[in-house]
């Protein structure tokens, strides 16, 4: 009996060491497939619930994503300015902010197809891209690039790229000039502020 | 119609030397990095969002609604099409010969099977565009990073790419050679520009929402996809910061 459970800890275990360390690539695709599936079926995501789209990203992707050193990313030098606690205010306000913005890319869903691109990576590499397109009906197909990094736990994205477009770094001149004329704590006002208005704007569509 | 040709082209010296006045303007008072001109551009970007909101989205969003898919896919082919003689020219200028060699062959294929460019037969046959325009070849030949510029109706350019810009006109059959017929020319050119501001509707909401400051946001962005499309989609890593 003993035997048996050590066996299937250690089974569970090696399971569970085997999903950590699973390829950029594949990860990506799995995640991608699998919201992707959730979307295709749930019609009230298609017709525009933001809060259900935020929750699947909550729950779905946002695990594999490192808003620590995208929130770095996205400040630039000043990040080595700011206290422990106001980078974690700063990754905390700038991860709702980018969730709640990108989940509504899921709310106008339309039959896209999304292809996966060649993926090379050397062993021992520990920052990787991951390239993939989107290809929608009557439109040009858009590039869809993730960088990611190796952590103790997992491949855990960084960059999300669109067209060639930084998710991260477009916001660094933006930030600056927050931080210039404000300082830190007046970055994390402001988009605290920010992200207050866009939940105004949740509720109202969610009171209709 | 020698008369009009010769406005048009008084009308882009007008914009080109403004350009070169502004670029060589004063710089003003909170100055970002690659963009002197803030001051003249954030007002220009307010007079685009002006004439947006009252005409130009308002139309997009009606051409949005009525037009059916399948034909929505025809006028973007037929626009992509002519694009491609640009992409030919400017693939060979930067001297990726392959490239202009694949789409010269789409440019046939599908001028021709695909009927006027109205379908894009050449991608289904698996040849990949290689979009390419004057500003890119530009920033190939060694014009490196250039002063943002907001124009209204032409939107964020560069001093460069503004350059750029009025020689993929002039290489353009849209609106050249098409010269003959003035009313078939400005109704070529209002109709792609509509298309083209229709397939950036989905795109508003997530800038909206997404932006601190919506002009540094969009003119962060514009820089950013020039880039990437000057490397071909693969632009070298800039420098990460906890690196």
């Amino acid at each position: 009996m003993m035997k048996k459970l050590i066996a299937f800890v250690f089974a569970t275990l090696c399971a569970t060491l085997a999903l950590a360390q699973e390829a950029p690539d594949a990860l990506v695709k799995q995640v991608t497939e699998e919201v992707l599936e959730i979307v295709r079926k749930d019609k009230s995501i298609q017709n525009g619930d933001a809060k259900k789209a935020i929750d699947l990203v909550d729950a779905k992707v946002i695990p594999h994503f490192n808003f620590q050193h995208m929130t770095a990313l996205a400040v630039g030098k000043d990040w080595r300015k700011a206290s422990p606690q106001q980078q974690q205010q700063l990754a905390a306000e700038f991860k709702t902010l980018l969730v709640r913005t990108y989940s509504n890319a899921l709310t106008s869903y339309k039959d896209q197809k999304v292809v996966y691109k060649p993926f090379r990576m050397n062993a021992g590499d520990a920052d990787v891209l991951v390239r993939t397109e989107v290809q929608q009906p009557g439109n040009k197909p858009v590039q869809l690039d993730y960088s990611l990094e190796k952590l103790d736990t997992g491949w855990k994205v960084y960059d999300v790229n669109v067209a060639g477009i930084s998710l991260v770094t477009n916001y660094r001149e933006q930030f600056g000039q927050e931080i210039r004329n404000s300082g830190i704590d007046g970055l994390i006002k402001a988009i605290t502020a920010k992200n207050k208005s866009l939940e105004g704007n949740l509720a109202k569509a969610d009171g209709k | 119609m020698m008369n009009r040709s010769v406005t048009w082209k008084s009308r882009m010296a007008v914009v080109l030397a403004a350009g070169m006045i502004a670029s060589g303007g004063s710089a003003l008072a909170d100055e970002t990095p690659g963009d002197p001109l803030e001051g003249f551009n954030r007002a220009m970007f307010a007079v685009n969002e002006g004439l947006d909101t009252v005409a130009i989205k308002p139309v997009a969003q009606v051409y949005d609604f009525v037009t059916p898919l399948p034909v929505r896919a025809g006028v973007g082919d037929f626009f992509g099409n002519i694009a491609d003689i640009r992409n030919v020219l400017n693939n060979t200028l930067q001297g990726k010969l392959a490239d202009a060699g694949n789409d010269l062959g789409r440019l046939l294929i599908n001028s021709t099977i695909g009927i006027f460019g109205l379908f894009d037969v050449a991608s289904e046959l698996g040849l990949e565009k290689h979009d390419e325009d004057f500003g890119q070849t530009l920033a190939v030949w060694g014009w490196g990073d250039s002063s943002f510029l907001f124009w209204p109706l032409l939107g964020p350019r560069t001093v460069r790419d503004t350059g750029g810009w009025v020689v993929d006109v002039y290489t353009d059959p849209t609106w050249y050679t098409l010269n003959k017929s003035v009313a078939a020319r400005n109704s070529l050119v209002a109709l792609r520009f509509v298309d083209v501001r229709a397939d950036l509707l989905p795109t508003d909401k997530v800038v909206e929402e997404a932006a601190l400051d919506k002009y540094a946001y969009v003119r962060d962005a514009y820089l950013q996809r020039r880039r990437n499309q000057i490397f071909d989609g693969s632009p070298p890593r800039l420098e990460d910061i906890l690196d």
